[in-house]
């Protein structure tokens, strides 16, 4: 086990290499560049500006160095915002995001997965039809409408919450938090139900069942660790779309989180930067995968002999 | 009974907490929404409309914008005079002028700034302002290496001297643009070399500067903070205790914001709302004039279009009255110039009619009658709301009037300033905001070889009458040069102009002294809260 | 074939039974046959605009009102559900097939193979998405086609890892097990007994992706990618009416409507599909 789990992070080292070097050269390609700007510079300033960040040595010059830098942890200065270290624009965005991402992800564990249980569980009835249809209506509601929607009703009718900030005011955690993981929770409910119902009909839960053990150790005890298994798939990529994809949430609500500087990069095209939260988030992506196959291998003693 | 404590908890946490505006009024703090994040806080490398109002802020230039319009007030300089000839200015500096860190401000230190800006591996964008100064662009393209050459010199430690390559009457007005602004430069050098982009003098903690506030904090991506600089040589004008800059990019955002009692003012107001503001009469809606004007590039270079007619053609169907009254709906007026009318007493006589039988005809006798045979048109633009329906309607009126074909092309933003700038367009939207009071700021930009001018029209007769208008002592003769050279632009139509914008945004009635001007300039020391 | 023959017909039996996923399957038709005829339905042009008129709420002449230009919302939902459904499910289509290829044949031969394939997800799931749009884009051009592959090349990826995760935990059951030691081969062990027991998860989730799609659209319309104006898309209308949703509700809440009622018909369609393909439902 411990051997997979280091061959698996040692594999993580050129995974992030292959992507940072896609990314590097895919960027160049784009058109636009950094220093475009409606008012346009002189082609000397450009000249100048180029010479600053090194952008007039060849496209193989400038790979290899900034490839030796990031090796050694120098992700370079960012190009849109001189005086900044695109490590240190990260380490700032960095604990915003997560935290908003903790609270999404606890609250869209803890209503899907009961959600789905029950839905499975209670099959046919209106306990597996309400959370549901509610499950489909979260789906389909993406967080550009339900952020406003929720600010509108609690932020300016009821007054209830602030409709911006984090951390400023009391309260200005609870909306970005439910907007964010309300989609999540909406798939792991359906994803639980679906694993659930496949695995209630497998052979050895129905063994369980003729045993006589009573029916909530059936489906807690022995069902969820194989019904589970889509949604632990799921929930690896999830939590590290849920980071990458916080960018709405975090404009919606004014939160000075990492989704935003990771959009707003390519954008302005800020090649470091870019660089810079694409491998940061290549090797969330990795770590997040691989906590999930983890997970699975512990689930289903039978996928750990693989 | 064990409840009890938590319902208590629960009233508690939902109980309405005092409004950042209401408190905010009680300890004279306000609260900005302010755009984009600001790139950075040095004057001489940031660019954009967000830096520009937190510099205003934090430094002071030589002369500041007046906040209800007209001639500029001291600044840094407590006054000045101006040669006969107009080509030299001597500026006497506030005798109590002082850095935040309590040093004297000299002009030693405006001297050493503009060596700066000029310095080419420094990597200023703006480096252009500052071109007026006698040997200044020498000294950028690398020409000339020795910097007491350029016509900026210290007569003594409070007294400037500037000399200008031509009398340029406008000089005034862009020392208020923060380019010209000075920079402490002991501390810029403690922190790094002349021409380092990335010194960390900006910091909180390390930047200084001498404005009527100066920084206190600075968190990315969630807001900068400012508050009163005590050493400020009129700091008892200043009433303001801190001002706190927003960075808010998505406008119902900052609308949301606004309505929850956050905001202080916003940066601007979402298109669907502004209508609606106007009809109910809302009191803190404001529409400000403002210098700028939203036009369509054409392409000179493409075959069909750079015939004349064609380009007077396109013009004439496109019925921009109807556009500000229906499509962008926020107080902007028809423009009928290239130029906004008013700029520092600058009114171009030019019109523009909406005549699509003229237009239909002008089509015609270009070989196209009925639009027949003519090729499909694309109009670029880059992805916002309003540029769309701008867009929309245009394209709906040029079908309708001259039966052309049109497609929209909507890209990123930098696809289409790259695709601006390579000439890869036929039709392309483009603003144009004055970065300084005065016509020149828009007429210049049509000459040819200027590298804002991308429509590939080069004039040489319209050359010779910009030059010549610049040469112009007297203001009422350089105007009439312009307005020639105005109507020239006009007729050649090589930019449809479809309106002058307007600044848009919800300020509360709390705050005072933020008064209209055409650049958007309010100044911390005229700024109150009062109730 | 006689055999598999009359599974599918039980497999056809078992839904007709569900009535809901009937009805769903006839609503989703229909939904497709408006589409198909929205140029001989739509009561007006899907482009032309009224300024004078503006924003209307709904009315006799405009039964679904009219947007800020004045142009007729039924006519634009009409002509957005060509768009919005045929990427809906095209572009589902694609990701589900190279999904759940790719996700079987690493879960189903596991080792090296399966290390390999699933770095490459990681390395795609990696690349920043919006670079990758922009020189799609400059490199083939604006056109339909090319939005699905781009859709496609993204939704894909976390379909591979359930359908992968499945496979997985199926090789090792006891039932596919004593199979592969009756000496059944791997063609036969996979369609008899893996392929029946992922319909239902790649059913479930193929439904959870449509709509997912068809908001990604709208996102890549932004970027220049996908439906120029004034050509409308669900997404899109969606878009536009949050904006102005305070002013001119209609604005959103039709175009939100019959996008809520495909999706759930879908939903109801799908599941019906996966109980009536469910090789253990009896």
């Amino acid at each position: 086990m411990l051997i997979l789990i280091l061959r698996r992070l040692l594999v993580a080292i050129p995974v992030l290499i292959i992507v940072a070097s896609i990314t590097f050269f895919l960027i160049r390609l784009a058109p636009g560049g950094p220093f475009d700007s409606e008012k346009v510079v002189s082609p000397q300033v450009l000249k100048n500006l180029n010479e600053v960040y090194n952008l007039n040595a060849p496209v193989s010059e400038q790979y290899f160095d900034y490839m030796v830098n990031a090796l050694q942890g120098d992700f370079g200065p960012s190009f849109r915002y001189p005086g900044r270290s695109v490590s240190e624009m990260i380490l700032t965005g960095l604990p915003v995001t997560l935290e908003l991402a903790m609270y999404a992800v606890l609250f869209a564990t803890i209503l899907g997965l009961i959600a789905g249980i029950t839905a499975a569980v209670r099959k046919n009835t209106f306990l597996d039809y309400f959370p549901m249809a509610l499950a489909m209506l979260g789906i389909c509601m993406p967080t550009f409408l339900l952020g406003p929607l929720l600010l509108l009703l609690f932020g300016i009718e009821l007054e209830l919450l602030p409709v911006s900030g984090w951390g400023d005011l009391p309260g200005d955690k609870i909306l970005p938090a439910i907007t964010l993981g309300a989609a999540y929770a909406a798939y792991i409910a359906r994803l639980a139900r679906g694993g659930m119902l496949e695995t209630l009909n497998q052979d050895y839960i129905r063994t369980a069942r003729a045993k006589g053990l009573p029916e909530f150790k059936v489906v807690l005890v022995h069902a969820v660790r194989g019904g589970l298994i889509p949604v632990i798939a799921f929930m690896g990529p999830a939590i590290a779309g849920l980071i990458g994809g916080s960018f709405v949430v975090e404009t919606i609500f004014q939160i000075p989180g990492l989704g935003r500087f990771y959009v707003e990069a390519a954008f302005n095209r800020d090649y470091t930067m870019i660089l810079g939260t694409t491998i940061f988030f290549s090797a969330l992506i990795i770590f997040f995968n691989l906590l999930s196959d983890l997970t699975i291998a512990l689930f289903n003693p039978q996928a750990r002999s693989s | 009974m064990k409840i009890f404590p938590f319902i208590l908890l629960f009233v508690i946490s939902c109980s309405k907490s005092i409004s950042p505006v209401d408190s905010g009024f009680e300890n004279q703090i306000m609260h900005i929404a302010n755009g984009s994040e600001p790139q950075g806080l040095d004057p001489h490398i940031v660019t954009g409309v967000p830096e520009h109002r937190l510099i205003t802020s934090l430094c002071e230039g030589l002369v500041i914008t007046n906040p209800k319009g007209g001639p500029n007030l001291p600044g840094a300089a407590e006054s000045w005079d101006i040669s006969d000839d107009g080509l030299v200015y001597t500026f006497h500096l506030q005798p109590l002028a002082k850095w935040s860190n309590g040093e004297e401000v000299t002009a030693e230190d405006f001297v050493w700034s503009w060596m700066r800006i000029l310095t080419p591996s420094l990597g200023s964008q703006y480096p252009d302002m500052l071109y007026y100064v006698k040997n200044a662009a020498a000294y950028h393209m690398g020409e000339i290496n020795d910097f007491s050459l350029v016509g900026i010199k210290a007569l003594n430690s409070k007294t400037l001297e500037i000399t200008l390559e031509q009398p340029y009457s406008f000089f005034l007005k862009i020392l208020s643009h923060y380019s010209t602004y000075a920079v402490p430069k002991n501390v810029v050098l403690a922190h790094g070399s002349i021409d380092d982009r990335n010194g960390a003098w900006t910091r909180p903690g390390n930047f200084v500067c001498n404005g009527p506030m100066q920084l206190k904090s600075w968190e990315l991506n969630k807001s900068i903070v400012a508050e009163k600089n005590p050493y400020y040589w009129d700091a008892e004008k200043v009433t303001l205790n801190e001002m706190h800059f927003y960075p808010i990019v998505n406008e119902s955002t900052e609308d949301r914001m606004f309505r929850a009692g956050q905001l202080h003012a916003t940066y601007s107001v979402p298109q669907e709302k502004c209508p609606v503001y106007i009809k109910e009469n809302n009191p803190n809606l404001r529409i400000d004039p403002y210098v700028g004007v939203y036009f369509y590039r054409i392409n000179t270079q493409n075959p069909v279009l750079k015939d004349k007619r064609i380009r007077q053609a396109l013009a004439y169907s496109i019925d921009r009255e109807q556009i500000v009254k229906r499509v962008s709906q926020c107080g902007q007026s028809p423009a009928d110039s290239f130029t906004p009318p008013g700029i520092d007493g600058y009114f171009p006589d030019t019109q523009i009619p909406f005549d699509p039988e003229l237009a239909a005809q002008l089509l015609t006798e270009a070989g196209f009658p009925a639009g027949e045979g003519f090729p499909k048109l694309e109009i670029l633009f880059n992805t916002q709301e309003g540029h769309r329906k701008i867009a929309l309607a245009v394209q709906q009126m040029w079908q309708k009037y001259l039966g052309i074909e049109v497609e929209l092309v909507n890209t990123d933003w930098k696809v289409y300033l790259s695709r601006e700038m390579v000439g890869d367009f036929q039709i392309s939207r483009a603003g144009w905001i004055g970065d300084y009071e005065d016509p020149n700021t828009f007429l210049d930009l049509m000459r040819p070889n200027r590298g804002n001018n991308k429509t590939g029209w080069e004039n040489e007769k319209y050359d010779e009458l910009i030059i010549k208008a610049n040469a112009q002592s007297n203001q009422e003769n350089r105007y009439a040069v312009l307005r020639e050279a105005e109507k020239l632009l006009i007729d050649e139509m090589p930019v449809l102009p479809i309106y002058i914008y307007v600044r848009q945004f919800l300020l509360s009635t709390d705050v005072k002294g933020w008064d209209p001007n055409p650049t958007d300039t309010h100044h911390p020391k005229f700024i109150t809260l009062e109730r | 074939m006689e055999a598999s023959n009359s599974l599918w017909a039980e497999s056809l039996y078992r839904l007709k039974q569900n009535k809901l996923a009937v009805i769903s399957g006839f609503v989703l038709l229909f939904l497709i046959v408006l589409a198909v005829c929205a140029p001989l339905i739509a009561p007006h042009s899907y482009s032309y605009q009224n300024l004078e008129l503006g924003a209307v709420s709904p009315n006799a002449t405009y039964w679904l009102g009219t947007d800020t230009l004045g142009r007729d919302q039924l006519s634009r939902i009409l002509y957005g559900a060509r768009v919005s459904l045929l990427v809906g499910f095209v572009a589902t289509a694609v990701a589900l097939i190279i999904g759940v290829s790719w996700g079987i044949i690493a879960g189903f031969f596991g080792g090296r193979i399966d290390a390999t394939m699933m770095r490459i997800v990681d390395v795609l799931y990696g690349l920043p998405f919006i670079i990758f749009i922009i020189l799609l884009m400059v490199i083939f051009g604006r056109n339909i086609w090319l939005l699905f592959l781009a859709i496609g090349a993204v939704e894909w990826l976390t379909m591979a890892r359930i359908v992968r995760g499945q496979v997985l935990t199926l090789r090792n059951q006891e039932f596919v097990l004593a199979a592969q030691a009756l000496g059944i081969g791997n063609i036969s062990l996979f369609f008899k007994h893996i392929l029946p027991n992922i319909l239902g998860t790649v059913a479930v989730y193929a439904t959870l992706t449509i709509p997912q799609v068809m908001l990604l659209e709208a996102f890549l319309s932004f970027l220049g990618l996908g439906v120029q104006p004034p050509m409308s898309s669900w997404g899109t209308l969606i878009r536009y009416g949050v904006e102005s949703m305070e002013e001119f509700p209609w604005m959103l809440i039709f175009p939100g409507l019959i996008f809520t009622i495909t999706l759930f018909c879908l939903n109801f369609f799908g599941d019906g599909l996966r109980d009536a393909l469910d090789p253990k439902s009896k």
